[in-house]
């Protein structure tokens, strides 16, 4: 059991690092424009982002990611509930939610770009609607899941209303919401990097999109690294949060694979 | 345990919602439970479906009674509709005279099925408290009621546990407890004891005189199991089936207290569950 844990520990860590080990090696002597040494883009990655360019754009582009996607959270949440609970709500919203939800979030940036303007406003305006539908929805399909059960149970306790939706629905729901919380977190990703590029000067998706454009490639493979990097990051933040929140769902799902 | 905390439970201490009614009044014949000519159909018109056509029966203060009948009789239909989740289409279900009309204060529920009535997301002692939040009790008092309720089901031990890490048997407990953590008046069971191994339903079935005993509580509870029906109860109302509608009440004249082993050897053990056998299986 723990050989087992350790090697795919090993095999998991080992394999991003023997990928890197083959492109910094048949990347050495490249002359190729368009792929140069690894070497040259990680000396380029360090002179641009730590720290030139740390403060100005990388931060920038995160608080973006960050303010937004928890616009979207608490948005989309609170929406998914307006939306399973008031019917008056769900007949106004639902048709709504199908049309949108069909539309790839990337193609409303041009939009946004056109009814507000270039600023951090929009941005962080384009990354919030977009990643909301994934947790509405989500919301939406947790809350009507919920056993019929347990709706029972808190009402023969005589639970309050808002009892019933904090204590009850909220964490019964909970699962369904992260898996929305979860695609949003990616679209949130994918269109603060779209929104830097169609219309900024500033952020990592546009200093990326600007370098591509001057022949800088080595710059512009530093942007994308950087992008991996923070994505993968921002992933591993994301499943610690799930795991301590979710702790109870990993247990039961766990102990129920079990029997 | 808990037989030494028994005589000073308070029982009587939920503000009730439905004690102001001006009709009310509770003679020494009014029974705690009273179910007259209740009956239940979904839908309307052609669609119609009759669940329970006419079921007329009562339940007095402290006594066990088992509703026994086919599966699929609507059992668990008249239960909704005593625990006020479901409204009546005719006739009328009463606690001291007052209709029941959402779920009354002084009830509480026992689900069959446990797996899906506790909160996963919350451990055994958590779970006990949920019910009790809007009763806004001193916290000495919370504590004391969930001490002495896990302790009736004998889970003191488990209160720091999550509801998924513990046996079918001892979920059902849990359920229990936070029943009796409630304490209601009357506790209404619902096939409670469907779902675990033998053993654990003949401690269940104890406990479950225990908790008359000790907590002086009226009990109905819902079962497809006659031997168990014989066992527990003081009455048993024998349901047919479609629509549901009582066959007969029987009147259970075992000696008190009653013991898996001496009880159901004794003769008339025997031919009660007989006469409860041959009115189900009677064709209607």
């Amino acid at each position: 059991m723990r050989n087992v844990k350790i090697r795919n520990w090993v095999i998991g860590a080992g394999t991003p690092v023997l990928l890197l080990a083959a492109w910094w090696f048949l990347s050495a002597n490249s002359t190729d424009p368009f792929f140069p040494p690894l070497q040259t883009i990680l000396v380029r990655f360090q002179e641009l982002w730590l720290f030139e360019h740390f403060q100005s754009d990388v931060l920038l582009s995160l608080g973006n990611l960050f303010v937004g996607f928890a616009i979207a959270a608490v948005a989309g949440i609170g929406l998914g509930f307006a939306t399973a609970l008031l019917p008056p709500v769900r007949w106004m919203i639902d048709p709504l939610i199908h049309f949108l939800r069909g539309i790839p979030p990337v193609a409303l940036v041009p939009i946004f770009i056109s009814l507000i303007g270039f600023g951090t406003q929009m941005r962080v305006t384009s990354i919030a609607l977009a990643a909301l539908f994934p947790t509405m929805i989500a919301t939406v399909d947790g809350i009507r899941s919920v056993s019929n059960d347990l709706m029972d149970v808190a009402r023969v306790y005589r639970l309050s209303r808002k009892e019933r939706v904090l204590n009850v629905l909220l964490p019964a729901a909970m699962p369904q919401i992260f898996s929305g919380l979860q695609v949003s977190l990616q679209v949130a990703f994918i269109v603060m990097i779209a929104s830097e590029m169609l219309g900024s000067s500033q952020g990592i998706g546009a200093m990326t999109l600007l370098a591509q454009q001057s022949f800088m490639t080595a710059d512009m493979w530093a942007g994308i690294l950087l992008l991996g990097v923070i994505g993968f990051l921002v992933n591993i933040l994301f499943s610690l949060l799930k795991r301590k929140v979710l702790s109870w769902y990993i247990g039961s799902r766990r102990m129920a694979r079990a029997a | 345990m808990s037989a030494r905390q028994a005589p000073t439970l308070p029982i009587r201490n939920r503000k009730s919602t439905m004690a102001q009614q001006p009709e009310t009044r509770i003679s020494a014949t009014t029974p705690r439970l009273d179910v007259a000519h209740l009956a239940k159909t979904y839908g309307s018109g052609e669609k119609s479906h009759t669940v329970i056509e006419d079921l007329t029966f009562t339940v007095d203060a402290g006594e066990v009674v088992c509703i026994v009948g086919p599966s699929g009789v609507g059992k668990t239909t008249l239960l909704k509709c005593l625990a006020g989740l479901h409204p009546a289409s005719s006739g009328r279900a009463s606690i001291d005279g007052r209709t029941i009309s959402g779920p009354p204060p002084e009830m509480a529920l026992v689900f069959q099925d446990y797996n899906r009535s506790l909160m996963p997301w919350l451990t055994v002692r958590k779970n006990l408290i949920l019910p009790l939040r809007h009763l806004k009790l001193p916290a000495a008092e919370l504590k004391e009621r969930c001490d002495s309720a896990l302790a009736a089901v004998g889970l003191s031990h488990a209160d720091n546990q999550y509801p998924w890490q513990l046996s079918g048997g001892m979920q059902q407990r849990v359920a229990i407890a936070r029943a009796l953590a409630y304490r209601p008046e009357i506790l209404i069971m619902d096939e409670p004891f469907a779902s675990v191994d033998a053993q654990t339903r003949f401690d269940l079935e104890d406990l479950c005189l225990k908790i008359r005993k000790d907590f002086n509580m009226t009990i109905l509870v819902v079962t497809h199991d006659i031997d168990e029906a014989v066992y527990l109860a003081d009455r048993v109302v024998v349901l047919g089936s479609r629509p549901a509608r009582v066959l007969k009440v029987v009147d259970v004249d075992l000696p008190a207290p009653r013991d898996q082993i001496t009880t159901r050897s004794l003769p008339d053990f025997a031919r009660q569950r007989t006469e409860v056998l041959s009115l189900i299986k009677r064709p209607a």
